[in-house]
């Protein structure tokens, strides 16, 4: 690591099964693009990956490596060459990566075969911040560190990502258990307004400005689970939507559920840029988790895609 | 309690959330925590996170019986009997005021209880662990004297230490890891709630009575 980006750490898909101890889920803020990166280097899709927020960041390789990026389209060079997001590419020993200011999205994933090598903490490689669980010395990584990659899996050959992801089109969200006690106007304006990811946003949530979000009932809830995606609504009307760091418990109204399908396309919106929601089911959230996992799995059964 | 009386929706496509409507009460919350113990059993089963009189679990997009997730949590409910734990009883030992406990002089005027009376009911109650969450490790504890009830700091502390034993309105906990936080810190203990490499990473666990002890004996 010759020069990291403004965050960067080490991400599997998350800590599952913990929650109830108080354990958060953290893992790639955009699980599409680290199983998308995984899959171009022949890893599982959850093996561990370096997560870079907002580059520009500059990383050699000490030995010869495939290696892909996905997520944002970050401007990319390998020893002096342009290369492509969502192509996987045989980096030699020695060789200089430079990633420079991605002009679409917010998070890049850099995938090498074999996995980045970390201890697997309470089922997880993913970095807590919080806590310094897991991750590389848990914490973001600095110039100067070494990673170490496990041993990859086979004979994996380069390979590009067939199709465009991700795709575009308003964040899909469920409504949530208070949807109904918000006032009418305010989920008319929630489904209607273009919000602003603020500068307070960070990997355990999206702080969103736009109007005042009022609900009609006054009354608070008791602490309960919070999961990822759930849009909350705290006094003060600005919404919040949980991202991959979020407690295990919280205690705000809930207006919606980011689908899971569309997690990572929101992670990938930079402070500043806009979002706006639409409703969906929970049938149409479920086939389009389904649609992202079988564009995975066939990305990863036909090496020479072309 | 009848099936009228609890709220079952989902907050996900994956994942619904069961909750008892009225007062919190033991009996209740022991239901949730033998709820638990047998939804964490079964196949497809992602996350089983009891709360303050509810409980979410979170299935496994795949799993076969997602669907019914709602039906299978009403019935586990209307078949569940509190749960009568083998009662752990955890002491933690801390040490009140000074540097340990910054606002303990600040709860004793809210209280209108001189520091040595604040530390002495702290250390009378019996607290119940209701559940987990905030941090790895943290539990959120019933049984509180009301005289101790101290409303949160105006200006939450950007760090707040380890160990912390700290009174935020009507509850009382243990702050496991450096964290900001907004309660009231009245002590600290040394004694390591959580830890990741362990076989039971969390030192309290729901159902677990906890104690606290005074290091300076004045209890």
């Amino acid at each position: 690591m010759l020069k990291p980006a403004v965050q960067t750490t080490v991400q599997d898909l998350g800590r599952r099964g913990s929650r109830h101890l108080g354990v958060g889920r953290c893992g790639a803020m955009d699980p599409a693009a680290l199983m998308i990166g995984n899959a171009l280097v022949g890893n599982a899709v959850d093996a561990a990956a370096l997560e870079l927020c907002l580059p520009p960041a500059s990383i050699r390789f000490d030995v010869e490596c495939l290696m892909a990026l996905s997520g944002a389209q970050c401007r990319a060079r390998l020893d002096g060459a342009a290369i492509d997001t969502g192509r996987s590419v045989l980096a030699k020993a020695g060789a200089q990566l430079e990633l420079s200011a991605a002009p679409d999205g917010a998070r890049a994933y850099l995938c090498v075969a074999g996995g980045i090598d970390v201890p697997i903490v309470m089922g997880s490689r993913s970095t807590d911040l919080q806590t310094g669980l897991g991750g590389f010395e848990g914490r973001i990584l600095r110039r100067g560190d070494v990673l170490r990659v496990l041993p990859p899996a086979g004979n994996a050959r380069p390979t590009v990502c067939s199709a465009p992801y991700p795709a575009a089109g308003p964040i899909r969200v469920l409504a949530g258990p208070e949807f109904d006690e918000f006032e009418p106007q305010a989920r008319t304006a929630f489904l209607q307004s273009s919000w602003r990811v603020t500068p307070q946003s960070n990997r355990m949530g999206f702080r969103l400005a736009g109007p005042e979000l009022r609900r009609s009932v006054r009354d608070e809830l008791k602490s309960h689970a919070v999961f990822p995606g759930l849009i909350q609504v705290p006094p003060g009307g600005a919404p919040i939507v949980l991202m991959a760091d979020a407690h295990a418990t919280g205690g705000y109204p809930r207006i919606a559920t980011v689908i899971a399908a569309d997690q990572g396309r929101l992670a990938q919106v930079p402070p500043g840029g806009s979002v706006q929601f639409t409703l969906c089911t929970r049938a149409a959230a479920l086939s389009a988790w389904q649609k992202l996992l079988a564009f995975v799995h066939a990305m990863r059964s036909e090496p020479d895609a072309h | 309690m009848s099936a009228s009386d609890v709220r079952i929706g989902w907050v996900s496509e994956t994942a619904a959330t069961l909750e008892l409507r009225g007062d919190t009460t033991l009996e209740n919350q022991r239901r949730i925590w033998m709820m638990a113990g047998e939804l964490r059993a079964r196949p497809h089963v992602r996350e089983v996170v009891p709360g303050m009189n509810n409980l979410s679990v979170e299935l496994d997009p795949a799993a076969p019986d997602l669907e019914s997730l709602p039906q299978q949590l009403r019935e586990c409910w209307l078949r569940s009997v509190p749960a009568t734990p083998p009662t752990r009883q955890v002491e933690i030992t801390v040490e009140y005021g000074g540097t340990a406990g910054p606002d303990l002089d600040a709860v004793a005027r809210h209280s209108g209880l001189s520091p040595a009376e604040v530390v002495r009911r702290h250390c009378a109650g019996h607290y119940t662990v209701y559940f987990l969450g905030f941090l790895p490790g943290f539990a959120y504890l019933g049984g509180l004297d009301p005289c101790l009830a101290t409303p949160r700091r105006s200006e939450p502390r950007f760090a707040v230490p380890a160990g912390s034993v700290a009174i935020g309105g009507e509850q009382t906990g243990v702050y496991p890891w450096t964290s900001p936080g907004g309660w009231q810190l009245i002590g600290r203990t040394s004694m390591r709630l959580f830890d990741a490499a362990a076989a039971s990473p969390s030192l309290l666990l729901p159902g677990d009575t906890v104690r606290f002890i005074d290091a300076g004996g004045r209890a």
